[in-house]
């Protein structure tokens, strides 16, 4: 490139000069690595080393600037300057830490920093500044898709940032489950009473509020786009459409209650006074403060029994295999409504773990103890008809005694079931846009992976991430509520502000064009060479993240603001027509290549190890830090993701003579820790048939290997480098060295 | 110490732990202004000092290290550790707070080579090990930490290894006349994320916490998982240093319980029952497990990692609040008796080691907080209009697991933003 001007920033600091010959570095930066301003400095992290490379970026026209120093990891605030690129050469954590200072171990660790002067050069060479003419949204109106108590909050609290709100609802009226109970379990101290539910207040609010509106009797038909400029159809039931932008959404469509009449055993469907917990309700609103009556025949009920669990927690075929999170509290609730109106109504609850977390929730069990409601620990085994009522037999497990007692009224606490949508990773695909469903979609979106978000285990719209729980797998669009995890109201309105966040974050990264999370704030984004395209789809279905479409002539579409940047579109495409500005199958290739090759005489083969730079490439930093050590022969390239790695780096590695290739990426599965949640599955699928290349080049499998490491493998990731050295040593060098 | 430039479009928040740490950088996402401070050395907070989380047994080491990236990146959020806040006046959208930031004596020019640490001979209690291990007086607080600068501590300041922690730096980073600095700052809201502290165990008078060596909490426990940790990763017992395979894992220690925590702390069930997975993968088929519990809360859709537990035939489960605990004189092992009520069986059943499932306390400053703060029962900060534009995140608010934690201060994080969002519509 014409305007390309590389600075190369050699530190001596932390005991560089003591340990290389920083000399020789940078004259092979400018020799071998073509910089074309090249300066030393005794301690580059200072106010007057970053003052020196910001001078020659404004006065000498310096665009790519190589630090030959510490690791990316380190002093990233010190080394951050606008407008170019920043190569980081590890020399510190991936040379002298990981190197022991010994004197006949000189000349390999001075050939290590140089190779490393050599690559951050070339990735240099290779690199561009994340241009800033990519698509930008801007749009700052929200899309929630629910009014029970989740979506009306997350519209409320949206409003009240100062975001105008469309909400969304299936049904004639806003409340959603909690709207159809007659009392809430209680959100502020004191935690002892049933309290009024949130709906009315909210509902006033919602009406209130010129910034949010309603759609009832409405569902999504159709949604497109990307955050910043979503696009979607909002349906009646009497047919008319309507179309509207939104700059992000919020999908708050809650969850449905379990069908009881799975629960014959339990006696739902035989007796009329068996009901579930939403019908205790319906009989609660009727009785208004006054006796609650049973269905049969409306006897004012003098002994209620709860049947905790009901039809949750087994992997019995029809049940729900999980806790629904908030039917003790519920029960403890409906137990007060009778207790309450009538403190001798004997109120009971069997149970099998009492799940009432936190201080609000052991508050509230404590009051009900208080109200003197009975906690049984009981193991039911049916529910017949009794004389007089339904007959609960159950175990007592703390007497250890088989009992059977009558009841007026039997309440099941049963559990619910998320309104997650379509399954796509069931439903077979025939054609883009053209599914197989038994289910109604939810967001109806027009994506090539499918018309909802991907479901986690059991249903749930969720992230199975522990520290990010709202990065779902569609970017710009954020589930809260029951639809993502069994949860009870108070847990609900607190999610709902959450993702109202998150969704109100997105739209304003999408009007500067920044990526979200993990690599929030990248700037750069996948440029697609059409051209070179064979339609193959690899990237359009590898994407974790369901960002690529097609059109009509079947190429791939890139949505960049619903790109999270991983970069496994790029390790998929077999014609590697892909790339970022600053990452691309060039800027690793021209590093694995810039590598000084020894020919096969000098007995010094050369190890390429592909790190994840989220957990693999900190835990090489970090047992360097420890003082461990791994091979001088090895050569670490950090990748974005073990999923972005093109097998066409593994070939031209083994063309050029490297002995071995060690891979190392995040744990996959349904315990994933990949932060880009299939990105180092499909790096294994790819991996895995490495084989065949070795095969066709005569090479030994064992000279490619992949891992699974985590950030804490600070003792196996050196030692997994160490026992590709070692097997190296055994099967004798590359054949493929000149 | 450099001016701290904050506004009434500024949100503080107070506690770098995990909560502090993402209502922190969710709130800088969205481009408004914002000051972290955090007592302590280094970001981290206690999920910094665990070894796994529950239920995927994944590193918490792993999102940590996405949240320092992105806190490295972000120019609109300033980072200010070994700093308190003193003292708050005012209401939502114009706070006036002191900050209270304590000398580290060693300034930006830190390298974190580790030489003062080499040089320096004292050594101390280890905070990140609760205590189990030694630190020196010049350290690093942990691996990740950050700000990634070592730190002395006063103890040695006027001593030789002060000066010789001088005289090892090679980069002029140790400051032995640095003093106590006070900024008062304006800000608009504040986020509380101080987070939580295990209940003193001690105060548990029948389980000997203080008397017998082999009574142990479950986040001492969890230190000893670590391999660069107090044990170097091995399950040991702390009289004899012998391999612990026989563990007892008392659930509800100091929680439910009208005489110490009255809440439940939500956690402990799930964190045992992943300890009892430390146990088995440690000692294979030799480990046993015995959980004492009143109710197992594995809640709604992680209940199936309770229901593995339960699978395993090592371990078992007791239904039984644990009365008492005594000591095996000749082998040290701790004895617990009880009843085991399904079926009130009694029992006196030794142990190689106890663990106690530990409360976790709110965090409350020594002196209380420095606003008036509308509180429940058990000490923990309310959702409520009183308290301005003051509001909790993570476990100050509740006792709570680490994704309801990112889930509250990702929350509250909204909350600051909408009072700032007024001030910068009332400013025009």
């Amino acid at each position: 490139m014409a305007d390309m001007k590389i600075g190369a920033y050699v530190c001596k600091g932390c005991g560089l000069g003591e340990r290389l010959d920083c000399d020789e570095l940078a004259t092979i930066a400018q020799r071998d690595g073509k910089a074309q301003v090249v300066q030393q400095h005794d301690f580059l992290c200072s106010a007057e080393g970053v003052k020196m490379i910001q001078d020659d970026i404004d006065n000498e026209s310096v665009n790519r600037v190589v630090i030959g120093a510490c690791s990316r990891r380190a002093k990233s605030e010190a080394f951050n300057f606008e407008g170019v690129t920043i190569s980081r050469a590890n020399l510190r954590e991936g040379v002298i830490w990981i190197r022991p200072d010994e004197d006949e171990l000189k000349e390999t660790t001075q050939e290590m920093a140089a190779d490393y002067i050599r690559m951050g050069c070339a990735e240099a060479q290779r690199s561009t500044p994340p241009a800033s003419e990519q698509e930008k949204g801007s749009n700052d109106n929200l899309l929630v898709v629910g009014g029970g108590i989740t979506g009306m909050t997350a519209a409320i609290e949206a409003a009240k940032t100062g975001y105008p709100v469309t909400l969304v609802e299936k049904t004639g009226e806003l409340g959603g489950a909690v709207g159809k109970m007659w009392k809430d379990v209680p959100m502020h101290t004191p935690y002892t009473d049933p309290v009024d539910t949130a709906v009315a207040d909210m509902v006033a609010a919602i009406e209130a509020d010129s910034k949010i509106t309603v759609h009832l009797n409405s569902t999504i038909t159709k949604t497109s786009g990307a955050p910043g400029r979503f696009s979607a159809d909002i349906s009646t039931e009497s047919g008319s459409t309507s179309t509207e932008n939104f700059g992000a959404i919020i999908q708050a469509s809650g969850a449905t209650p379990y069908d009881a009449n799975q629960l014959p055993e339990l006696g739902y469907g035989k007796s009329k006074d068996v009901v579930d917990r939403m019908e205790l309700e319906q009989l609660a609103i009727a009785a208004n403060g006054g006796p609650i009556k049973r269905p049969s025949d409306g006897k004012e009920v003098k002994k209620v029994t709860f049947l905790q669990c009901a039809g949750q927690r087994s992997d019995k075929e029809g049940h729900l295999n999980y806790c629904s999170g908030d039917c003790c509290l519920t029960s403890i609730k409906q137990a007060m409504y009778f207790k309450d109106q009538n403190p001798d109504i004997e109120t009971e609850i069997l149970f099998d773990d009492l799940r009432t977390p936190g201080a609000p929730g052991e508050d509230f069990y404590r009051s009900g103890q208080e109200k003197m409601i009975t906690f049984r620990k009981g193991k039911v085994s049916e529910v017949v008809a009794g004389s007089n009522g339904p007959l609960v037999k159950f175990k007592d497990m703390i007497l250890d005694q088989d009992m059977e007692e009558e009841a007026d009224l039997v309440v099941l606490a049963t559990g619910m079931v998320a309104n997650s949508g379509v399954d796509i990773d069931e439903v077979p695909q025939n054609e883009p846009g053209e599914w197989e469903v038994s289910v109604d979609s939810i967001l109806n979106l027009n994506y090539r992976q499918g018309k909802d978000l991907p479901h986690l285990k059991y249903g749930f719209n969720d992230s199975h991430f522990i520290c990010f729980p709202y990065e779902t797998r569609r970017t710009g669009i954020y589930t809260c509520g029951p639809v993502r995890r069994p949860m009870d109201t108070q847990q609900a309105i607190e999610d709902a502000t959450g993702a109202t966040l998150k969704a109100i974050q997105s739209l304003e990264s999408a009007k500067i064009g920044r990526a979200a999370h993990p690599r929030s704030g990248d700037l750069s984004y996948p440029i697609f060479r059409k051209e070179g395209c064979t339609q193959c789809k690899r990237c359009t279905v590898e994407c974790p993240f369901g960002a690529i479409d097609e059109d009509e002539k079947r190429f791939p579409v890139f949505n960049e603001s619903r790109c999270r940047r991983c970069g496994t579109c790029m390790g998929a495409c077999p014609v590697r027509v892909i790339s970022f500005e600053n990452y691309s199958c060039d800027t690793v290739g021209q590093q694995i290549k810039n590598v000084d090759m020894p020919d096969e005489f000098d007995e010094k083969p050369r190890i390429l190890v592909l790190a994840c730079e989220n957990d693999a490439y900190p835990a090489l930093d970090m047992a360097a830090q420890q003082g461990s050590s791994y091979s001088q022969f090895a050569r670490v390239i950090p990748v974005r993701c073990l999923g972005s790695v093109n097998t066409i780096w593994v070939t031209d590695a083994l063309n050029s003579g490297y002995d071995g290739i060690v891979l190392m990426g995040c744990q996959k599965g349904d315990d994933y820790q990949c932060h880009f949640v299939k990105g180092s599955e499909m790096a294994n699928i790819r991996m895995s048939k490495v084989d065949d290349t070795l095969e066709t080049l005569s090479l030994e499998k064992e000279r490619v290997e992949t891992y699974e490491v985590a950030i804490t493998d600070i003792e196996r990731a050196p030692r997994l480098i160490n026992d590709m050295a070692e097997a190296v040593e055994k099967m004798g060098m590359s054949p493929f060295k000149f | 110490m450099s001016e701290v430039i904050a506004t009434n479009q500024t949100i503080l928040v107070v506690g770098g732990g995990i909560s502090g740490m993402t209502a922190a950088l969710e709130a800088a996402e969205c481009g408004k202004q914002v000051i972290l401070v955090e007592k302590n050395p280094s970001l981290g907070g206690r999920v910094s000092q665990l070894y796994k989380y529950f239920p995927k047994l994944c590193h918490p080491k792993c999102g940590m290290e996405i949240n320092l990236r992105r806190i490295k990146a972000n120019r609109n959020l300033r980072v200010m550790a070994m700093t308190e806040v003193s003292a708050i006046s005012g209401d939502a959208g114009n706070y006036s707070v002191t900050l209270k930031t304590s000398p580290r004596y060693v300034n930006e020019n830190c390298t974190s080579c580790g030489a003062c640490g080499d040089a320096v001979e004292a050594e101390f209690d280890s905070e990140y090990n609760y205590s189990l291990g030694k630190r020196k007086g010049a350290y690093l607080p942990f691996n990740q930490a950050y700000p990634e600068r070592y730190v002395l501590d006063p103890a040695i300041i006027g001593t030789d290894d002060a000066e010789k922690a001088k005289a090892a730096c090679k980069y002029d980073a140790i400051d032995l006349d640095m003093a106590e600095a006070e900024n008062t700052i304006t800000v608009g809201a504040i986020i509380w994320a101080t987070g939580w502290k295990p209940y003193d165990a001690g105060k548990i008078q029948p389980y000997g916490y203080d008397r017998y060596q082999n009574v142990i909490t479950s986040v001492e426990f969890e230190r000893m998982l670590d391999p660069h940790g107090p044990t170097g990763g091995k399950i040991l017992r702390p009289s004899d240093g012998k391999e612990a395979k026989d563990v007892a894992f008392i659930q509800c220690a100091g929680s439910r319980d009208q005489n110490h925590l009255k809440h439940c702390s939500r956690i402990c069930c799930m964190a045992s029952l992943k300890q009892t997975t430390y146990l088995r993968e440690q000692y294979g088929d030799d480990a046993k497990g015995t959980v004492y519990y009143i109710d197992i809360r594995a809640i709604d859709r992680i209940d199936d990692f309770y229901q593995k537990v339960q699978d395993d035939s090592n371990i078992t489960f007791t239904k039984s609040k644990v009365a008492s605990i005594t000591e095996e004189k000749d082998t040290g092992n701790p004895v617990l008796h009880g009843v085991d009520t399904e079926g009130y069986h009694r029992y006196s059943n030794p142990h190689e080691l106890v663990v106690l499932a530990i409360g976790m306390e709110p965090s409350v400053p020594a002196d209380g907080f420095p606003v008036e703060v509308v509180l429940n029962e058990e000490g923990f900060v309310e959702l409520d209009e009183a308290n301005g534009a003051f509001f909790a995140a993570g476990c100050s608010s509740d006792a709570l697991d680490v994704n309801r934690a990112v889930q509250s201060a990702t929350a509250s994080a909204l909350r600051a933003i909408q009072v700032v969002n007024k001030v910068a519509g009332a400013e025009g």
